[in-house]
């Protein structure tokens, strides 16, 4: 196994809201490999953002807390280094994504000089000239047609997708290491979200950056991902390789929502919605936050008392599940309607 | 519904098959672009621009297309929330283009329609219980307070809402909880039609799949007739029985589901087709993909002859001169507005996909 680029241990995470305090994030542990895509898929507000911003040190705090945990990027705590070294290395070696392209681009500046700004950056010495030259390669590498002429154009003259692929550009021009994504087609067509999806691979082929992508599009993930992680209430309830998660899911929630999808390929008499609603992070419930939406609980006392750990499921660490009974799920040979492929 | 049959007869003018509830004819809505000091007008934004269409009583009608393709205001322009540039719009075989306010009570009471933001649609000063009977208010259904009450709960009830929520207001809920109050408060006059716009695509996933299960349960319950608008390409293959594809203000192809998806003949509704991602990792590279060049032209000035041309693959000559007519072409059954139609199946797994 090679070592983990990115390695986040028990990271928890709180807000200060007038209601309340908000548990956004708890105990979230993963790793990202060289080279992988990581999808992070999950309801809104199960803490996907929150868990990525937060070792970026883009979280505000106040009203956001630190509660604890790790994480590890070359061996060095991101939560404990200064911040301007932080600030170093997002843009760098780690890139983001997001889905507003307009919170990387300044609206007052020519697009081309902010990407040749970003790469002077992080690289002493290079020169005016040589920056617009790399520029325009990255700005064709993503697709912008006239890309020589679009290099003096202000974010307001470029459309959604074009400014999209411009944060692209921006956020390899410094041949990251690690990219995190944060729904980055969400705001997009789908004909232009084919075109970003197609960036995205020669992005990933040019700079073999680690990925973690987060979207709430299992139709994405199941495109793009290696590895998926699925959160429900601020915590992880399922990771594993992108083939397991979808063909044979060990959490109900998972479960549950592959059932609830309306797919473009196929024919569905009835879609099979989980009941009720996402849980307040204020006062989750207790036990499992599942449990009061769960088809399998069955009213189980364990599962309303007590808070199921992410363990090893089948052989080692490959695929985790939160779920106390999730070898009945196993035992059921339970498969998600979805798994079913068109004839 | 027996219903539909009265009417039919009141305009002789009418042609439509007697099933239909609604048909709209070369309907046409244009947004003045103004400029300058004094607002000049110096163009037009062609927001629906030539549309026909007919709608059969019990049916769902999906509307597809991307951002700014018109489906709103075609929505709206069909129930007359905006006034049409040119057409006719025909409801249950009466012509109600030229119908004033007063004449249009009645319609209005007939077609509901559902917004697309669950947050932004329902007043947030107003109780569950207010939103829910206002549209009772307005018509003077109801007089005394009793009689309302139990109307209303009624509707919660029938939306999966409890009648204790009838009190609260709209920001102590989820927003699949405020969709539902929107669907219970069109639901209060006992529509005839409903036009749906985007009223799923706020939610999360297993949400959606609570909402979209009560609109067909509502709909075999009461019979009602819906004109589905949605950029979701799968849930509008699950709900509609028929589908009509828009580009720049236009249907591009109209057929029933399965013509659609199974046998589609142009070239956008392929290449849209072939864009979803699929939610199976065991299709990965195994679909035929078609990555379309460019962006969707402004609608203020779309290009000449097939407005779909900028950033078509089989684009000829004739493309530029001559506006494909919505007609049936090239043996197939539905009707296509391509002079190039031809069935491909951009959803068929093959082992060796191509790209286009
Ligand atoms: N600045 C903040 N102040 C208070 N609460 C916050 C703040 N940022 C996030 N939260 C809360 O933290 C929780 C997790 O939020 P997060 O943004 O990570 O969700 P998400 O999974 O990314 O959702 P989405 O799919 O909607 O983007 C939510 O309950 C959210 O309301
Ligand atoms: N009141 C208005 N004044 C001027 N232009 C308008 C108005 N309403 C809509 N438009 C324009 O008409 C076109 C069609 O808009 P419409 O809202 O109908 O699209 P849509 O298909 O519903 O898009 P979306 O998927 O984003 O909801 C767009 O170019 C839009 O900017
Ligand atoms: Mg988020
Ligand atoms: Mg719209």
């Amino acid at each position: 196994m090679p070592e983990p680029v990115l390695s986040i241990r028990d990271l928890t995470v709180e807000f200060k809201t007038e209601d309340g305090v908000v548990r956004a994030v708890t105990d979230v542990t993963y790793d990202l490999f060289p080279g992988e895509t990581l999808g992070i898929v999950g309801e809104s507000g199960s803490g996907k953002s929150v868990s990525v911003m937060t070792m970026l040190g883009l979280v505000p705090m106040p009203p956001g807390k630190l509660v604890g945990g790790e994480a590890l990027y070359k061996g060095r705590d991101l939560l404990k280094i200064p911040k301007k070294e932080l600030r170093n290395i997002r843009g760098g070696e780690v890139a983001m994504i997001f889905q507003d392209p307009m919170t990387s681009l300044n609206p007052v500046f020519k697009i081309g000089d902010q990407i040749s700004e970003a790469l002077q950056t992080h690289r002493d010495g290079l020169s005016d000239g040589d920056a617009r030259k790399k520029t325009i390669e990255l700005l064709e590498l993503v697709g912008v047609p006239y890309a020589e002429r679009r290099y003096d154009q202000y974010p307001h003259e470029f459309s959604g997708g074009m400014r999209q692929r411009a944060m692209i550009a921006m956020a390899i021009a410094n041949d990251p290491t690690v990219l995190i994504a944060d729904e980055p087609t969400t705001a997009l067509d789908v004909t232009i979200q084919a075109q970003i999806i197609e960036v995205m691979r020669a992005a990933q082929d040019e700079t073999n950056a680690a990925t973690i992508l987060i979207t709430h599009d299992l139709g994405l993930v199941a495109e793009l991902a290696d590895r998926v992680v699925v959160m429900y209430a601020g915590r992880v309830v399922e990771l594993g390789d992108v083939h397991t998660i979808f063909n044979s899911p060990r959490h109900p929630y998972t479960v549950g929502l592959m059932n609830s999808l309306a797919r473009v390929d196929l024919d569905r008499e009835w879609l099979e919605p989980i009941p009720g609603q996402p849980p307040s992070m204020i006062s989750p419930p207790p036990g499992c936050a599942f449990h009061p939406r769960c088809a399998f609980s069955r009213g189980r006392e364990r599962c309303r008392t007590e808070i199921p750990p992410l363990r090893g499921f089948g052989d080692g660490l490959a695929h985790l599940s939160a779920c106390h009974f999730a070898e009945e799920l196993e035992a059921q040979h339970v498969t998600a309607a979805l798994a079913l492929e068109p004839s | 519904m027996s219903q539909t049959q009265t009417s039919a007869v009141a305009d002789p003018a009418t042609n439509g098959d007697p099933g239909e509830i609604l048909r709209i004819e070369g309907l046409v809505k244009h947004f003045p672009i103004k400029a300058g000091l004094f607002k000049h007008t110096v163009g037009q934004v062609r927001a629906v621009d030539g549309v026909d269409l007919s709608v059969r009583q019990g049916e769902t009608l999906g509307i597809v297309g991307e951002s700014g393709c018109g489906k709103t205001t075609l929505g709206r322009t069909i129930i007359k929330l905006i006034e049409p540039t040119a057409g006719k719009i025909v409801f249950e075989g009466r012509d109600i283009t030229a119908l004033g306010r007063r004449d249009m009570r009645p319609v209005r009471r007939d077609v509901q329609i559902v917004f697309q933001d669950p947050y932004a649609s329902l007043n947030p000063r107003m109780t569950v219980r207010d939103i829910v009977g206002e549209p009772l208010r307005i018509h003077g259904l109801y007089r005394r307070q009793g009689e309302g009450r139990r109307r209303i709960e009624e509707l919660l009830r029938t939306v999966g809402l409890s009648p204790e929520h009838a009190n609260r207001f709209p920001h102590e809920f989820s927003g699949g909880q405020r969709q539902r109050i929107g669907v219970a408060r069109a639901l209060a006059l006992n529509p005839k039609m409903m036009v749906l716009d985007e009223p799923v695509s706020a939610l999360d996933v297993s949400i959606q799949a609570q909402v979209v299960n009560l609109l067909v349960q509502l709909q075999n319950e009461f019979g009602l007739t819906y004109l589905f608008i949605a950029h979701d390409l799968s849930v509008v293959r699950h709900i509609s029985d028929r589908v009509a594809v828009m580009y720049l203000g236009k249907i591009m192809e109209l057929g029933t589901r399965q013509q659609l998806y199974e046998v589609p003949m142009h070239p956008y509704t392929q290449a849209l087709l072939s864009a979803v991602p699929i939610e199976s990792p065991n299709l990965r590279g195994r679909r035929k993909r078609i990555v379309l060049q460019g962006d969707v032209p402004s609608p203020a000035n779309p290009p000449s002859g097939c407005r779909f041309r900028t950033r078509c693959w089989k684009a000829q000559q004739i493309c530029a001169e001559e506006e494909p007519a919505l007609v049936p072409r090239a043996g197939g059954a539905h009707p296509v507005a391509c002079h190039f139609a031809e069935v491909m199946k951009p959803l068929d797994v093959s082992d060796q996909p191509a790209v286009i």
